[in-house]
C-alpha cells in the first residue's frame, strides 16, 4: 500500500510518498507566495517519480492544506506531526516541539495518540519567523545564527516579543557586543519561550523530539535540551515529519 | 415624547436599525431601558420597576479604537468594545439607556464603569466574593438597594407583588431556554450550536418576556417536531463539545462556527449565554422575595467569584449529562480572571478523563486560521 502526504507549511512545503509504513521518497521547496503554485509544483514532482497523487491516496496538511486540490482529506499538521513522529522516533509515548514558520506547536503522543497539544496564539514568538527576524537582523540565516550561537556567551534579550527583542538585538549590535553572543542569547530565549510552553504539558521521563526545518541545528536541540533537563532527539527526516504522516494516514484511510 | 437621531445612525446595518427603532419605540410610548453587561444583574427588579433591562456587551471590534483614546490596549476586548460603542453613540441601546448597571464583576469593568458614569448614569452593585456565610445576605442587601435606588429614581414604589410577578415571568422565560437547551442532549442534537447561541442571544433584545417565551417556545416545538419526523440536522459522528468561558458573542464565527465546519457539534454552552444563568429559578412565593431573587443569582458560577466551586461542579454535571466528548474554553484576551482559572478548570477535566483546550482570543479576525487549526486538531484528537 502506497499513501501520499503533502504539508504546505507558511515557508516551506513538503511532500513525501510511503510504503506499508516506509518512506520511499520525500520531496520540498519553498512555499513561495502562492501555496497553490506549490501544491502543483509538488504534484509534477511527484508524478515524474512515478507517483501521481490522483491515482493514489494522498492527504495534504499544514496551514495550506485546503489548497490541495488533489489530496482526498485535509487532516492538521497536529495529527500528522504526531504520527510522522511515533514512525521516525519509533516510540508511542512522546513530547514532540515542531517549530514551525508561524507555529510553534509542543504535541503530547501518548500510547500512541495525540493526547493534548498547545500551539502559540497569533503572536511569532517562539517560532521560526522569531528566527529569521532576528538572523536577518545580524546578516545571516537561522542555521548559521544557530550554529554561530554555539561559540558565543549569552548576552540577554529578555524580551519574547519579535518585535521587542529586534530592537534588543539592534541595541546589542550598537553596544559593540559580539555577533557570537548576540546568536547565543537569540537561542537561548527561543528555547526558554519553547520550553515554558512546554512545561504546561511535559510529564517527567517522557522523550522530547524536535521536528520542522530546523530539526539538524545541534545548538539548538541542546539549549531546547538545557531548558527542558533532558536531551532532545531528532533526525534529518524529522522536518518531513507532518508529510511522513499525513501519508501514513493517507495508506490507513485506503485500507480502512 | 419623540427622540431625534444622532446622524451616525444613518450608516447603519438593517439589523442594528431594527433594534435601534424597537427601543425607540419604547422610549416614546413612554418605556424604560436599562442597558446592562451581566447575567448577576437582577432582572426581576427592573422587570418590577417598568424597566426593560438590554445587554450592552460590546461584540465588534468597530468600536475598539475609539475606546483605546481612554483605555489600555491589553484589556479585554468586550469592555473595550463596549465602552466604544458608548464614546461613539454608535448603540442604539447604549444611547436610550435610563440608567446602565454594572456590577463589581472584573477590575477592567469596574474602572470601566467610572469612566462610563462621566457620560451615563451608571448603578454599580457589589458582587459578594465567594460562597462565605454571610454573601446572601450582603447581596440581598444589594439587591434591596437597587430597589430603592429605582424607586427613588422614577418615584414609583416598587410593590413585593411586581416583584413576585417579574419573577414568574421570568422563570417561565428561563424554563423556555432551557428547553431549547436540553434539545441538544439529544443524540445527535436538535440542532447547530450556533442556531442555538444565536436564538438564545437574539432572545434577549425582544424587550418583551412574554414575547420571547412564545418566539423559543415555537422554535424549540419546531425542532422537536422536525427530529421527530425523522430529520437530523447534525451528524452521528459529530464530536459532542461543550463551551465554557467567557461571553462568546463577539467571537462566535471563528470559534463556535469553527467547531462545526470540522464537523464537530457544540451541545451545550455553559457560558454567559448559555446554562448557568438559566439553571435555577426565583422562588416567587418565598416569604421574602427580595432575598430569593438575590439567592437565584448568588447562585450562578462565575470565575469573578472565590473560590468559584459552582462553575466546577455545574461544568462535571453537564459533561455528564450532554454526553460531551471534550471541553473548550474561550477565554477573552486579558481577562485575567478566567485564563488563570482555566488550570483549575484544566486540572478538574484532567481528573474526570475530560479532553480539553483552552483558546485566548480577541475579537479581530487575524487569528481566525490558527484557531480554526487548533480547534481541528482538538477534533480529530477525540
Amino acid at each position: 500500500m502506497v499513501g501520499i502526504g503533502i504539508d504546505i507549511g507558511s515557508s516551506c512545503a513538503k511532500a513525501a510518498v510511503t510504503e506499508d509504513g516506509n518512506v520511499l521518497l520525500t520531496e520540498q521547496m519553498p512555499t513561495g507566495w502562492s501555496s497553490k503554485d506549490t501544491a502543483e509544483a509538488l504534484r509534477q514532482k511527484l508524478c515524474a517519480a512515478g507517483f501521481d497523487p490522483a491515482q493514489l491516496p494522498c492527504i495534504a496538511t499544514g496551514y495550506g492544506r485546503v489548497v490541495v486540490p488533489y489530496a482526498r482529506k485535509a487532516v492538521t499538521e497536529i495529527t500528522c506531526h504526531a504520527k510522522g513522529a511515533q514512525k521516525l522516533f519509533g516510540k508511542d509515548v512522546l513530547d514532540i516541539l515542531d517549530i514551525g514558520g508561524q507555529d510553534t506547536k509542543v504535541i503530547c503522543l501518548r500510547g500512541g495518540s495525540v493526547k493534548d497539544f498547545l500551539m502559540n496564539d497569533k503572536c511569532s514568538a517562539g517560532t521560526g519567523r522569531f528566527l529569521e527576524v532576528m538572523a536577518n537582523t545580524l546578516g545571516m540565516d537561522p542555521s548559521s545564527m544557530i550554529a554561530l550561537a554555539a561559540k558565543g556567551n549569552d548576552a540577554g534579550i529578555s524580551s519574547m516579543c519579535t518585535v521587542f527583542a529586534e530592537s534588543e538585538v539592534i541595541s546589542l549590535i550598537g553596544k559593540g557586543e559580539p555577533k557570537e553572543n548576540i546568536a547565543c542569547a537569540v537561542v537561548a530565549s527561543i528555547a526558554r519561550k519553547i520550553a515554558s510552553q512546554a512545561s504546561r504539558l511535559r510529564e517527567p521521563g517522557v522523550p522530547a523530539v524536535l521536528t520542522g526545518g530546523l530539526c539538524e541545528a545541534s545548538y539548538l536541540k541542546d539549549a531546547l535540551g538545557k531548558e527542558l533537563g533532558t536531551a532532545v532527539e531528532s533526525c534529518p527526516d524529522a522536518r518531513f515529519a507532518g508529510a511522513i504522516g499525513a501519508a501514513l494516514l493517507a495508506e490507513k484511510r485506503q485500507k480502512a | 415624547m419623540s427622540y431625534e437621531l444622532p446622524a451616525q445612525f444613518a450608516q447603519f446595518g438593517e439589523a442594528r436599525k431594527n433594534g435601534f427603532l424597537r427601543v425607540k419605540n419604547i422610549k416614546e410610548n413612554g418605556g424604560r431601558v436599562a442597558g446592562t453587561f451581566c447575567t448577576f444583574t437582577p432582572q426581576e427588579i427592573l422587570d418590577a420597576a417598568g424597566v426593560s433591562p438590554v445587554s450592552l456587551c460590546g461584540m465588534s471590534e468597530e468600536t475598539i479604537p475609539a475606546a483605546e483614546a481612554h483605555l489600555p490596549k491589553n484589556l479585554c476586548p468586550l469592555i473595550k468594545s463596549s465602552y466604544g460603542f458608548a464614546v461613539s453613540d454608535k448603540c442604539p441601546y447604549t444611547y436610550f439607556s435610563d440608567i446602565i448597571v454594572g456590577e463589581t464583576t472584573c477590575d477592567g469593568k469596574k474602572k470601566m464603569y467610572e469612566l462610563l458614569g462621566e457620560m451615563k448614569d451608571v448603578y454599580l452593585l457589589h458582587l459578594p466574593q465567594g460562597d462565605r456565610e454571610h454573601a446572601l445576605e450582603q447581596w440581598t442587601q444589594e439587591v434591596q438597594r437597587f430597589r430603592e435606588f429605582l424607586e427613588k429614581k422614577f418615584g414609583e414604589a416598587i410593590p413585593d407583588e411586581s416583584i413576585r410577578d417579574a419573577a414568574r415571568a421570568r422563570n417561565k422565560e428561563r424554563s423556555c431556554r432551557r428547553r431549547l437547551m436540553e434539545l441538544q442532549k439529544l443524540q445527535p442534537p436538535a440542532s447547530t450550536g450556533y442556531a442555538v447561541y444565536k436564538a438564545l442571544e437574539g432572545a434577549g433584545f425582544y424587550f418583551d418576556v412574554e414575547e420571547v417565551c412564545k418566539e423559543l417556545t415555537r422554535l424549540a416545538d419546531g425542532l422537536e417536531a422536525d427530529y421527530a419526523a425523522g430529520k437530523r440536522p447534525v451528524s452521528a459522528d459529530a464530536k459532542r463539545i461543550l463551551i465554557t468561558g467567557c461571553p462568546i458573542g463577539g467571537v462566535l464565527e471563528k470559534t463556535v462556527k469553527a467547531i462545526e465546519a470540522a464537523g464537530g457539534v457544540v451541545v451545550c454552552f455553559e457560558n454567559c449565554s448559555g446554562i448557568k444563568a438559566t439553571l435555577d429559578d426565583v422562588d416567587a412565593d418565598a416569604p421574602d422575595i427580595v432575598q430569593a431573587v438575590a439567592e437565584k443569582y448568588l447562585k450562578i458560577g462565575c470565575a469573578v467569584m472565590t473560590p468559584d466551586s459552582r462553575r466546577l461542579a455545574l461544568l462535571e454535571k453537564l459533561v455528564d449529562e450532554y454526553k460531551v466528548d471534550g471541553v473548550v474554553e474561550i477565554d477573552l484576551q486579558a481577562c485575567t480572571a478566567y485564563t488563570v482559572e482555566s488550570t483549575t478548570v484544566r486540572r478538574k477535566m484532567e481528573s474526570l478523563g475530560m479532553p480539553y483546550m483552552a483558546i485566548e482570543t480577541d475579537y479581530s479576525l487575524s487569528d481566525s486560521g490558527q484557531l480554526a487549526t487548533r480547534l481541528e486538531a482538538f477534533l480529530e484528537m477525540l
